[in-house]
C-alpha cells in the first residue's frame, strides 16, 4: 500500500475542483473527498500494526527526505481528516457561495496540507505542511467570513500573524535539531541526545506553536474571534480538524523529544489545561453569542484532551486519542446546529431565541444528542476518552481529577444552560422554523452513528493506536 | 607589457584606482543630478575594472581581463537601461534632480 | 441463549423507546402509552422468571459481552450480573414501573407529547435496569448517569415553562457534582485494585493487605458523595423538591421509588468496601440521620402536596442511609422497597387529586376529597399508615428495623430518627387531613370539576395500597426473615441475622416507634380535625414556620455562595481577564507599528541619504573587519 496515494488524491482534488468551475466545483470536491475517504478506509483494512514507511530523498543537502510515516496514530487522525471532510463539504454544498470554485479548492488543500502533517516524519516536510495548513484558512476567513468585512480580516490577520509567530519558534526548534543531528528524521529526532538546557529550550519552542494552535490557556485570544467571523466551513476546518493537528503534534512531536524538559514542566503545563478547561466553561456563561459560545465550548474540551496529552500515561494518551477524534465530531454537530439557527432565525444572539423544541422536534433531538455528547454522557464517544483521560490524570495527581472533573458539572451547567435558552421554553420568533432538511439530516445521522458507536464499543479504536502510544511512551520515559 | 607594469610600480596603480574610486562615490554624495550620480557611478566601476585588469596582468592570468570585458559589456548595458530609466522620469516629472524623487518615502 | 434472553430484559425497553421517539407522532395518543408498557412489563416478566430462577438455584446469572472502555492496564466490559440485590431492585424497578405506564397512560392522555414522555420513561427503565444489573462500577455509572439524564428530561417535560427547565438543569447538575465525586472513587478503587469488577474487588478486598487504607477511606467517601447526589441527602438535596416540577407519574417512579434510590444499592454494593472503613459509614449515620431529621422539619411546612412528599422522600432516604451507616444493608434494601410501595402510592395518589383538581397543588385550595375521591382517598390513607410507621402496614416494620439497628449502635442518632419519625407522621397526616377532610376549599369551578380518576389511574394506586399493606411480610420481626437469607450471598457481613429474634428491647422499640407515630397522628388530628386549622397563606406566615415554609433558605444560600461567585467570576473572565489576554498579545503587534514611527523616518525617500547612508555603513563595515 502506497500511503503517499491519499495526498496525490487530495492535491489532484485541489486542482480538479479549480478548474471545474464554480457549477460543479462543490460536486467535484465532494466526489475527491469521499474518494479520500474510501481510499483512508482500504488503508485502515489494510493496516497492520507494523505500520508503513514511504521515504524518497529530495535534497541530500540539507538533508530532506519526502519521508511519510504510517502508524496507528497517524492512520486515526488521517481517518478522521477524510471522513470529516465530505461532511464538512456537505453542510456547505447546498447553499450557493461565492466564488465556489476558490473556496472548496482552499478546502481540498487545506485538507491536503493537514493529511501532510499527519503522515510526514521529515520535520522540514512536516514544517511545510504545518504552514500550508494555514494559508487556505487564511483566505476563506477573509473571503467568506461573517459580518463586517473589517473585523473579519482583522481576526484572521491576527489569528494567521499569532500562529505563524509560534510557528517560528518550532521553526527554530527543528533547525537547532537539525544542527545537532544532522537529520530531520523523525526517528533521529526520537533519538538525539540533548542535554537538559537544550530540551527546555526545544520542548518551549515547540510548545509555543502548538499552544497556539490547539489553543491551551493563555494563548487562546484569537480563538474565540476566529470561530465567530469565520464561515461554517472554516469553523468546522478549524476547530474539528486544524486544533487536532496541534494535539496530534504534541503526542508525535513534542513529547517524545524533550523526556526531561517535559517532566520538569508538566505541572505547569497541566495546570494550564486545567485553567483551561474551568475558565473556558465558566467564561460562556457569559457569552451571548452562539458561535463564541462553541468557541470557549470549545476551548474547554480541547483544554481536557491537551490535559490528557501532557499527563504522560498510557491511558492518558489513550483518551486524548479517543477524545481528539470524538471532539473533532462532536463540534462539527455543534457548529452546524448553531449555523442552522442563524440560517434559519437570521441571529447569532443566544437571548433571541428559545422555543425553538416546538417546531422542530428533528432537530431537537439531533441538537440534544451533540449537546448530550459534549457535555460527555456514557456511552457516547466523548466520555469514553474525558473517563479514560481522568484515570491517566489520577495516575499523576488525584487533585488533577479532581479539579478538572469539575468540568463534568460546570460543562452540563453551561451547555445545558444553553440548550435551556435556545431549544426550551415558548417559540415568540415571528416566522417559521423549517425542521431538518435531507442533507443536515443525514449529516447528523452520520456524527450520532459514529459519537453513539463507539461510545459502546471503543475497542477498535484503542487497539490501532496501542502500539503507536506505546513506542511514544518508551521515548518518554527514557 | 610587464615592462610599464615594473615601470610604474602596482602601488601606482592601486592609488590611481583609490582615487578614482573616491572621486566617484563623491560624486554619487554630493551631485543632485542623477546624470551625474551615474556617471560617478560608472566611474567607480571603471576603477574597480582597472584594478581587475591590474591584478591580472600581475597574476599572468588573462581570465581577469576577460572579466573585465564581460563587466564593461554588462555596465554598458546597464547604462543603457539606467538613462532610459532616468529619461523615463525626467518626462513624467520635468527633472532628474533627485531631490524631487522622494515617491519612495516611507 | 442466556445472554439474549438476559439482554432482552434491556432490549425491551430499549425498543419502546425508539418505536416511540421515531414513530410516536404518528401513533395518536394511546398507542404509545401501550407500547411503552408493554416493554416495561415484559422487562418485569423476564425478571420475575429469574427472580424465581434464583430462589431454587441460589447461582446468580452473569452476561459478559464485549469491553467498553480499555484502560492500559485493565479494561472494564459490559458485564451484566443477575444476583440476588440486582432481582430484587430489577422487580421493584419494572414492577412499580409498569404499573406507573399504566397509571401514566390515563394521566397523561391530554398532553401532546405524550408520546414523548413514554419514550422518556422507557430510556428510564432501561438506564435503572442497566444500572442494578451492571456487573462493575464501570457500567453502573452508565446507568447512573442515564437515570440522571432521563430525570433531566422529565422534570423539563413541560418545556415550555423555563421555571421548569430550570428545576430540571439544577437536579441534572446537582447530581453531576456526585457523579465526579463517584468517578473519583472509581478511579481510586481501580488504581489500587486493578479491576472495577464487584465480584474481583471483593475477592481483591478480602484481604486488605499492603492496600493503602486511607486512600481507601477516601474511595469510600466518593463513592458516597457521589450517592449522596443521587439520593437527594445534606448537602445535595435541594434538588428533589424542585424536580417536582415534572408530571407526578415521574415524580412517583423516579423521584421516589426508583432512582433515588439508587445511591442506597450502590452502597449496598459495595458493601464490602464501606465494612472496611467504621469511620466512612459513621459519617453515612450521621449525614442520614440529619438529613431525615432536617428534611422532615422542612417537611411540616410546606403546602404544595407534592413538596411534602418530596420532603419525605429525602428523610425516609436519609432513614435508609443510617441504616446503611450501622452495617444494616438488609434493613435499608428492606426499606427501600416498602418506601417504594408507600411513596409511590402517595405520589400517585396525589397526582390524582391534582388530576381532579384541574393542576391544583396547593394543600390550602383542596379539602373534603374524601366524598368525591373513594378510592384515592383509601389509597393514600393506607399508604399514609404505612409510611408513619403504624402496624401492621409495611412501613412499620421496616423503620422499625431501621430503629432497632440505631438504638443498637448509637443513642442519639436513634433520637434524632425517632423525632424525625414523628414529624413524618405529622406532616403525612397533616396531608391527609387537609387534602381528603372537612370543606372544599377551592373555587367552584375546580368543585365542579372534581371527579374519581379513570380506571387506568386508580387500578395500580389499589395494587399500590396492596403492597404498602403486606410488603412488610417479607421481613418480619418474628423469626420469618425471609428478606435476609435471600440477602445472604450478596452481602457479606449481614449483621444481625443471627441474632434477629425479638428480645425485650426489641418489644419496647417496637411499643415506642408504635406510640411516636400515633403521637404523630394525634397532634395532626388535634390541629387539623379539632382545631380545623389551614395553613396560612404565603404573606402571613411567620416566626420559624417562615422559615421552615422557605426551607432554611439553603436555595437562597447556594445561590449566594455558588451562582452568584461563578457568574461574577465569568464576568471578571470576560470583561478583565479576556481582555488582557487579548491586548499582552496585541501588544506585541502594538510595539512594533510604534517602533515603525520611528524607523520609519530613517526612509526619507531621498536617495542621496539613503547612499550616504549606505556608504558610511560600508565604511564601518570594512573598518570593523580590518580592527579585527
Amino acid at each position: 500500500m502506497d500511503i503517499a496515494i491519499i495526498l496525490i488524491i487530495l492535491l489532484a482534488g485541489t486542482f480538479v475542483t479549480f478548474f471545474s468551475g464554480d457549477k460543479y466545483a462543490s460536486r467535484v470536491a465532494l466526489s475527491f473527498s469521499i474518494l479520500t475517504a474510501a481510499y483512508s478506509l482500504f488503508l485502515l483494512l489494510q493496516y497492520h500494526t507494523t505500520g508503513a514507511e514511504y521515504s524518497i530523498q529530495w535534497v541530500a543537502s540539507p538533508n530532506l527526505n519526502f519521508s511519510l510515516k504510517l502508524d496507528g496514530l497517524s492512520l486515526l487522525m488521517i481517518l478522521l481528516n477524510s471522513i470529516l471532510l465530505p461532511v464538512i463539504i456537505l453542510t456547505t454544498l447546498p447553499h450557493k457561495v461565492p466564488f465556489e470554485k476558490l473556496l472548496y479548492s482552499l478546502v481540498m488543500f487545506m485538507s491536503f496540507a493537514m493529511t501532510g502533517v499527519f503522515l510526514s516524519s521529515d520535520a522540514l516536510l512536516y514544517y511545510v505542511f504545518w504552514e500550508a495548513s494555514l494559508i487556505p484558512i487564511y483566505f476563506i476567513i477573509v473571503m467568506w467570513g461573517n459580518g463586517d468585512k473589517s473585523k473579519r480580516r482583522q481576526a484572521a490577520m491576527t489569528f494567521f500573524i499569532y500562529t505563524f509567530a509560534g510557528s517560528l519558534f518550532m521553526m527554530a526548534a527543528i533547525i537547532y535539531m537539525y544542527s545537532k543531528t544532522g537529520s530531520f528524521q523523525l526517528m533521529d529526532f526520537y533519538n538525539a541526545d540533548l542535554n537538559t538546557t537544550e530540551q527546555i529550550w526545544v520542548f518551549l519552542g515547540f510548545f509555543f506553536a502548538f499552544a497556539i494552535k490547539i489553543p491551551i490557556f493563555p494563548f487562546h485570544s484569537w480563538q474565540a474571534n476566529v470561530y465567530q467571523r469565520a464561515p461554517l466551513i472554516g469553523t468546522l476546518l478549524l476547530g474539528a480538524l486544524m486544533s487536532k493537528m496541534g494535539l496530534y503534534s504534541v503526542i508525535r512531536w513534542q513529547l517524545p523529544i524533550a523526556p526531561y524538559a517535559l517532566h520538569k514542566f508538566q505541572g505547569i503545563i497541566l495546570v494550564l489545561c486545567i485553567i483551561g478547561v474551568i475558565y473556558g466553561a465558566i467564561i460562556a456563561l457569559r457569552q451571548s453569542n452562539l458561535k463564541r459560545f462553541f468557541a470557549y465550548a470549545s476551548l474547554s474540551h480541547v483544554g481536557f484532551i491537551a490535559a490528557g496529552t501532557y499527563a504522560l500515561t498510557f491511558d492518558g494518551l489513550l483518551g486524548a486519542v479517543i477524545l481528539i477524534l470524538a471532539h473533532g465530531f462532536g463540534i462539527v454537530g455543534l457548529f452546524l446546529s448553531a449555523e442552522i439557527i442563524h440560517r434559519r432565525m437570521n441571529t447569532t444572539q443566544i437571548p433571541e431565541m428559545g422555543g425553538i423544541k416546538g417546531v422542530a422536534p428533528k432537530f431537537t433531538i439531533a441538537f440534544l444528542l451533540m449537546v448530550l455528547a459534549s457535555i460527555a454522557i456514557p456511552l457516547s464517544f466523548n466520555f469514553t476518552g474525558e473517563f479514560t483521560i481522568m484515570y491517566g490524570l489520577y495516575q499523576v495527581n488525584i487533585w488533577y481529577v479532581i479539579f478538572i472533573g469539575t468540568s463534568m458539572f460546570l460543562g452540563a451547567f453551561f451547555m445545558l444552560r444553553m440548550y435551556q435558552q435556545v431549544m426550551l421554553g415558548e417559540w415568540t420568533f415571528k416566522g417559521a422554523f423549517k425542521d431538518l432538511t435531507l442533507n443536515e439530516g443525514f449529516i447528523f445521522i452520520i456524527l450520532i452513528a459514529v459519537v453513539l458507536f463507539f461510545g459502546i464499543y471503543s475497542k477498535p479504536i484503542v487497539e490501532i493506536v496501542t502500539p503507536a502510544l506505546q513506542e511514544i511512551l518508551v521515548y518518554i520515559n527514557r | 607589457m610587464s615592462n610599464i607594469l615594473q615601470e610604474i610600480g602596482i602601488n601606482n596603480y592601486i592609488y590611481l584606482s583609490v582615487l578614482l574610486f573616491c572621486v566617484g562615490v563623491l560624486g554619487i554624495l554630493f551631485r543632485r543630478s542623477a546624470i551625474v550620480m551615474l556617471m560617478s557611478v560608472e566611474l567607480m566601476l571603471a576603477s574597480a575594472n582597472m584594478l581587475l585588469a591590474v591584478f591580472s596582468v600581475y597574476h599572468q592570468d588573462a581570465s581577469g581581463q576577460v572579466f573585465v570585458v564581460f563587466s564593461m559589456a554588462v555596465a554598458a548595458a546597464e547604462v543603457a537601461v539606467g538613462l532610459a530609466i532616468l529619461v523615463a522620469i525626467f518626462r513624467n516629472i520635468g527633472s532628474i534632480d533627485i531631490e524631487k524623487l522622494k515617491n519612495l518615502k516611507g | 441463549m442466556e445472554t439474549v434472553f438476559v439482554l432482552l430484559l434491556l432490549i425491551c425497553p430499549f425498543t419502546g423507546f425508539l418505536i416511540n421517539l421515531l414513530a410516536g407522532k404518528k401513533m395518536g395518543r394511546t398507542l404509545p402509552g401501550i407500547i411503552a408498557t408493554t416493554a416495561v412489563s415484559a422487562s418485569f416478566a423476564i425478571s420475575l422468571f429469574y427472580f424465581i430462577q434464583i430462589l431454587s438455584t441460589n447461582a446468580p446469572v452473569e452476561v459478559r459481552l464485549f469491553d467498553w472502555v480499555t484502560f492500559g492496564e485493565f479494561s472494564i466490559g459490559f458485564d451484566l450480573v443477575l444476583d440476588q440485590l440486582s432481582l430484587l431492585w430489577l422487580l421493584v424497578v419494572t414492577g412499580i414501573g409498569a404499573l406507573i405506564h399504566v397509571y401514566s397512560t390515563g394521566y397523561m392522555k391530554d398532553d401532546e407529547n405524550v408520546d414523548r414522555f413514554f419514550s422518556y420513561l422507557n430510556l428510564f427503565i432501561f438506564f435503572m435496569i442497566l444500572l442494578v444489573t451492571a456487573g462493575n462500577l464501570g457500567i453502573m455509572f452508565i446507568g447512573w448517569e442515564g437515570v440522571g439524564l432521563c430525570s433531566y428530561l422529565l422534570i423539563g417535560f413541560w418545556y415550555k415553562n423555563q421555571s421548569y427547565n430550570d428545576a430540571a438543569k439544577k437536579a441534572f447538575i446537582m447530581n453531576r457534582i456526585g457523579d465526579l465525586g463517584f468517578l473519583v472513587g472509581l478511579f481510586i478503587l481501580a488504581y489500587l485494585l486493578g479491576t472495577v469488577d464487584f465480584r474481583a474487588m471483593s475477592f481483591e478486598l478480602s484481604d486488605i493487605y499492603g492496600i493503602d487504607k486511607k486512600l481507601l477511606g477516601v474511595a469510600a467517601l466518593c463513592l458516597f458523595v457521589g450517592a449522596m447526589g443521587k439520593s437527594a441527602q445534606i448537602p445535595l438535596y435541594t434538588w428533589l423538591p424542585d424536580a417536582m416540577a415534572g408530571p407526578t407519574p415521574v415524580s412517583a417512579l423516579i423521584h421516589a421509588a426508583t432512582m433515588v434510590t439508587a445511591g442506597i444499592f450502590m452502597v449496598t454494593r459495595m458493601s464490602f468496601l464501606f465494612d472496611l472503613i467504621p469511620d466512612v459509614q459513621t459519617f453515612i449515620a450521621i449525614v442520614g440521620a440529619v438529613t431525615a431529621l432536617f428534611a422532615a422539619s422542612i417537611g411540616i411546612a410546606q403546602t404544595d402536596i407534592k413538596k411534602v412528599l418530596a420532603y419525605s422522600t429525602v428523610s425516609q432516604l436519609g432513614l435508609m442511609f443510617m441504616a446503611l451507616g450501622f452495617g444494616a444493608y438488609h434493613v435499608a434494601v428492606f426499606h427501600v422497597i416498602t418506601h417504594a410501595f408507600f411513596k409511590a402510592c402517595l405520589f400517585l395518589g396525589s397526582g390524582s387529586v391534582i388530576h381532579a383538581m384541574g393542576g391544583e397543588q396547593d394543600m390550602r385550595r383542596m379539602g373534603g376529597l374524601k366524598k368525591v375521591m373513594g378510592v384515592t382517598f383509601v389509597t393514600f390513607l393506607i399508604s399514609t399508615l404505612s409510611i408513619s410507621g403504624i402496624p401492621p402496614f409495611a412501613g412499620f416494620f421496616s423503620k422499625d428495623e431501621i430503629m432497632l439497628a440505631a438504638f443498637e449502635h448509637n443513642k442519639i442518632l436513634w433520637a434524632i430518627a425517632a423525632l424525625a419519625s414523628l414529624l413524618t407522621a405529622f406532616y403525612m397526616f397533616r396531608v391527609l387531613f387537609l387534602t381528603f377532610y372537612k370543606d372544599f376549599r377551592g373555587t367552584a369551578e375546580q368543585k365542579h370539576h372534581l371527579h374519581e380518576s379513570p380506571k387506568s389511574m386508580t387500578m395500580p394506586l389499589i395494587v399500590l395500597a396492596i403492597l404498602a399493606t403486606v410488603g412488610g411480610l417479607i421481613s418480619l420481626p418474628f423469626g420469618f426473615n425471609w428478606l435476609n437469607g435471600y440477602l445472604q450471598p450478596v452481602i457479606l457481613n449481614l449483621q444481625g441475622v443471627e441474632h434477629h429474634s425479638l428480645d425485650s428491647t426489641g418489644w419496647i422499640l417496637m411499643g415506642v416507634s408504635t406510640a411516636i407515630a400515633l403521637i404523630g397522628f394525634g397532634l395532626a388530628y388535634s390541629k387539623y380535625i379539632s382545631k380545623s386549622a389551614v395553613p396560612q397563606e404565603d404573606d402571613k406566615i411567620g416566626g420559624f414556620a417562615k422559615v421552615l415554609y422557605n426551607k432554611y433558605y439553603i436555595d437562597e444560600i447556594y445561590n449566594t455562595v455558588f451562582i452568584k461567585p461563578i457568574y461574577a467570576m465569568a464576568d471578571f473572565f470576560k470583561n478583565v481577564v479576556e481582555k488582557i489576554v487579548a491586548a499582552s498579545v496585541l501588544a506585541f503587534g502594538k510595539g512594533i507599528a510604534i517602533l515603525s514611527v520611528y524607523t520609519k523616518a530613517l526612509h526619507n525617500g531621498s536617495v542621496g541619504f539613503y547612499l550616504f547612508v549606505f556608504v558610511i555603513g560600508f565604511c564601518s563595515v570594512v573598518f570593523c573587519l580590518l580592527l579585527i
